[in-house]
C-alpha cells in the first residue's frame, strides 16, 4: 500500500546508497549526500541501511499514509508533524493509515531523511533508486517527487517497531563554523605557497549556487597563479587543464575565484584545476549546509584523513549497537 | 612520458599522464587503464579514463592508498611497453551545422560570447584562419576523431581531432557557461569537439546537432538496448554534413526506432598513423563505406 505525495516540498528526491561503477561514463554514483543520516533513518525503521528514503531540502513534503507503518526523520533539524502534532526526529514512529506527515519549519541542518518501514520501492535503475536528474535516472520517473505521485513501499521487515530513539550525542552533524578537512593535492601545484596558506586561513562561507552536483564557497581572496606557459588542448585560462576526472570532494577553483566542491551527482570531469579533495569522513556534513554558513577548510594529511574514516566507521557502530 | 601520481583524498588517485593532449597521451592512458583493470586488485571500485589522464576509485578499508600507489607506479612501465594498436570501431555521426536550434540559443546567450557580433561557427572559423563557415565545416567533417574521454555528464563524448596538431581546431569555451544547450548539440571547446548527450548547462561552443541519441536511460533505442550510454573511450568518428531533409528523415527513423547508425570495426595503430596520417584517416573512411 503506496504513499500519496501531497505536496512535493522544495527538491525532494528518492535517494539510496547510490549506484557506483558507471562514473566512467559520466554517470555519477548519486545516493544521500548526507550517507550516515540516511543509514540511521533506516536502521531506525528496520530496513537495510541501503533502502531508498526521501532526501529532504530546506522543506519538507506532506505524505499520505494509506496504510500503518513505522517512518523515521534524521538529518538536519526538520520537524516531523503527524497530523499536525510535532514528534522527535531521528526516532522510530509509528504513523496510522489516512495519517499525514508533514513538517514544521528548518531549524538548522539543509536536508532531513525519511525512511519508511520497508524502504520506498521505486524501479532500480542501474541497480539504485537514486534520483539523478540530468540523467533521467531513478527516482519517479527520473526526477524529483512530485504532488499526485504515488510512492510504492516494500515489505517492512519484522524488526520495524516504533520507539527507537538515535540521541543527540549519537548524531553527526557541522558545527556552527563548519569544519571541512581537504588533503591538498591534484593539481596545488599551480598556486603559490602564499595562497595556499591563505586559502586554509581565511574563512568562507556557503553561496547561493549548493545543490547535490556541487557547493560554490564565497568570500575568500582569489587564488594567485604560479606562471605557465599553457599546455596545448588546456585552454589560456590559468586555471584550465586538459579535461580530466573529478574525484568526489575535489575542490576546483575556476579563475581561481570561488571553490566548488562536487558532491554525490559530481560532474566526472572537466577543464578546471583542483587543489585537493575533501576526505571521505567530512563529505556528509556538506550535504547539511545551509547557504551562507561560515566554512573554514582545514589542511589534512592522509593519516589524518583515515583516521578520521575510521571515527566515522566507528560512530555509526556505536548507533548500530545502541539500536540492536 | 612520464606520468605524475596524485591522492585525490582517501578514496581516489589521480594520475596525469601528460600535461598536454596528445594521440601517444591518451593511447597511455588507455593501455594504463586497461592494465590496471586486468590486475583485478582488490578494492578497486571504479576506472576512469581521461584524455591525457586517469583515475581510480578505491575502498582505503580494503587497500592502503600508499600500497595501491606503488602497485599503480609499478604497472606504468608494463603499459608502456603495450604496443598502441586498437581494434575499434568507426562510427558515421549525421551532423546539421548552423541548425535553428543551437542558433536560436547561441543568440540568447551573446553576451557571454567572445564576438557577440559573429554566430559561435563564425568565430570558430575566423580565429582558425578560415575563409568561410563552408571551409571550417570542410575541415571539421574531414578527418576522423577520436573519443578520447566520456564523462562530465551521462555519456557525452570528447572528440580529438585525428590531424597534425599545426591543423588542428582550437575555440575558447564561452566566457561564461550558459545555462542551457539544446540536446545532441555538437559542440567545441579547447582543443575538443563533443556532443551534449542530454540537455543543459555548458560551456562549449555550438556548431549543430546531431539527429542520433547518444543517450537512453529508457533503453527503447534499438542500438541504445544492451546499454543506455553509445560511446566508450576508444571509438572513432567521422561527422557526416547533412541538410535539414537528411536531418528530418533521420529524426522519422530514430522515432520510428529504425535508425542504425552506420558502423564498421577498425583496426587503429598508431604508429602507422604518425607515418602516413592522410593516408590511415583514408584507409579508416574506405572502411566506414565499405559495405
Amino acid at each position: 500500500m503506496p504513499i500519496n505525495v501531497k505536496t512535493a516540498g522544495f527538491a525532494t528526491t528518492i535517494q539510496d546508497l547510490g549506484r557506483p561503477g558507471y562514473y566512467h561514463l559520466g554517470i555519477p554514483m548519486g545516493g544521500a549526500m548526507d550517507r550516515f543520516a540516511m543509514r540511521c533513518a533506516n536502521m531506525l525503521v528496520g530496513n537495510d541501511e541501503g533502502a531508498a528514503g526521501l532526501e529532504c531540502v530546506f522543506m519538507g513534503p506532506e505524505l499520505e499514509f494509506t496504510q500503518d507503518s513505522i517512518v523515521a526523520v534524521t538529518g538536519g533539524d526538520l520537524p516531523p508533524k503527524l497530523d499536525g502534532e510535532v514528534l522527535d526526529s531521528w526516532s522510530a514512529i509509528e504513523v496510522k493509515a489516512g495519517q499525514v506527515l508533514s513538517f514544521d519549519f528548518l531549524r538548522s541542518g539543509a536536508r532531513a531523511y525519511i525512511a519508511v518501514a520497508g524502504g520506498i520501492d521505486t524501479p532500480t535503475a542501474l541497480g539504485s533508486r537514486s534520483t539523478y536528474p540530468i540523467g533521467a535516472l531513478g527516482g519517479v520517473d527520473g526526477r524529483a517527487i512530485q504532488p499526485g505521485d504515488v510512492l510504492p513501499v516494500g515489505k517492512p521487515a519484522s524488526a520495524a517497531k516504533a520507539g527507537a530513539h538515535i540521541p543527540e550525542n549519537m548524531r553527526r552533524l557541522p558545527g556552527k563554523i563548519a569544519e571541512l578537512r581537504v588533503l591538498p593535492g591534484l593539481y596545488w601545484h599551480r598556486i603559490t605557497e602564499k595562497s595556499g596558506t591563505r586559502f586554509f586561513d581565511e574563512t568562507w562561507k556557503v553561496a547561493s549556487e549548493a545543490d547535490r552536483m556541487g557547493y560554490r564557497f564565497k568570500g575568500g581572496t582569489p587564488l594567485e597563479f604560479v606562471d605557465r606557459e599553457p599546455p596545448f588542448g588546456a585552454g589560456s585560462d590559468p586555471s584550465n587543464i586538459t579535461d580530466a576526472c573529478y574525484p568526489y570532494g575535489s575542490v576546483q577553483v575556476p579563475s581561481g575565484s570561488e571553490p566548488i566542491i562536487l558532491h554525490r551527482d559530481a560532474v566526472s570531469g572537466g577543464g578546471y584545476f583542483m587543489i585537493g579533495t575533501v576526505i571521505s569522513a567530512d563529505m556528509d556534513l556538506i550535504g547539511q549546509l545551509q547557504p551562507n554558513v561560515e566554512t573554514q577548510f582545514v589542511k589534512v594529511d592522509m593519516d589524518t584523513a583515515l583516521a578520521a574514516r575510521r571515527e566515522r566507521a566507528n560512530s555509526l557502530n556505536k548507533v548500530r549497537e545502541h539500536l540492536s | 612520458m612520464t606520468s605524475r601520481y596524485t591522492f585525490g583524498g582517501d578514496e581516489h588517485i589521480f594520475v596525469e599522464v601528460s600535461e598536454e593532449m596528445s594521440l601517444e597521451a591518451f593511447f597511455t592512458t588507455l593501455s594504463m587503464t586497461n592494465a590496471v583493470r586486468d590486475a583485478k586488485i582488490d578494492g578497486i571500485t571504479e576506472i576512469c579514463p581521461a584524455n591525457a589522464s586517469f583515475q581510480i576509485k578505491f575502498d582505503p578499508d580494503v587497500i592502503h592508498p600508499d600500497t595501491l600507489m606503488a602497485r599503480l607506479k609499478e604497472m606504468e612501465t608494463t603499459a608502456s611497453l603495450a604496443e598502441p594498436v586498437l581494434t575499434t570501431r568507426i562510427i558515421e555521426i549525421p551532423v546539421l551545422y548552423q541548425d535553428p536550434w543551437t542558433h536560436e540559443t547561441l543568440m540568447r546567450f551573446r553576451e557571454r560570447h567572445q564576438d557577440p557580433g559573429a554566430t559561435d561557427i563564425e568565430y570558430a572559423a575566423r580565429i582558425n584562419g578560415y575563409d568561410s563557415v563552408e571551409d571550417f565545416i570542410a575541415a571539421h567533417s574531414g578527418s576522423p576523431w577520436f573519443v578520447s574521454m566520456v564523462g562530465f555528464v551521462s555519456g557525452l563524448p570528447f572528440l580529438y581531432q585525428m590531424v597534425d596538431r599545426d591543423r588542428q581546431i582550437q575555440v575558447p569555451k564561452y566566457l561564461r557557461p550558459r545555462t542551457d544547450t539544446p540536446k545532441l548539440t555538437v559542440g567545441y571547446g579547447g582543443c575538443f569537439s563533443c556532443i551534449y548527450s542530454v540537455r543543459g548547462a555548458g560551456g562549449y561552443q555550438m556548431f549543430g546537432v546531431t539527429p542520433m541519441p547518444i543517450y537512453d536511460p529508457e533503453q527503447k533505442t534499438g542500438y541504445l538496448k544492451d546499454f543506455m550510454v553509445f560511446f566508450k573511450p576508444g571509438d572513432i568518428v567521422k561527422w557526416k554534413p547533412i541538410d535539414r531533409a537528411e536531418y528530418d528523415r533521420c529524426i522519422a527513423a530514430v522515432e520510428a526506432n529504425t535508425y542504425e547508425p552506420r558502423i564498421r570495426e577498425v583496426v587503429f595503430s598508431l604508429e602507422d598513423f604518425n607515418k602516413d596520417i592522410d593516408g590511415t584517416n583514408a584507409r579508416l573512411e574506405e572502411m566506414l563505406n565499405a559495405d
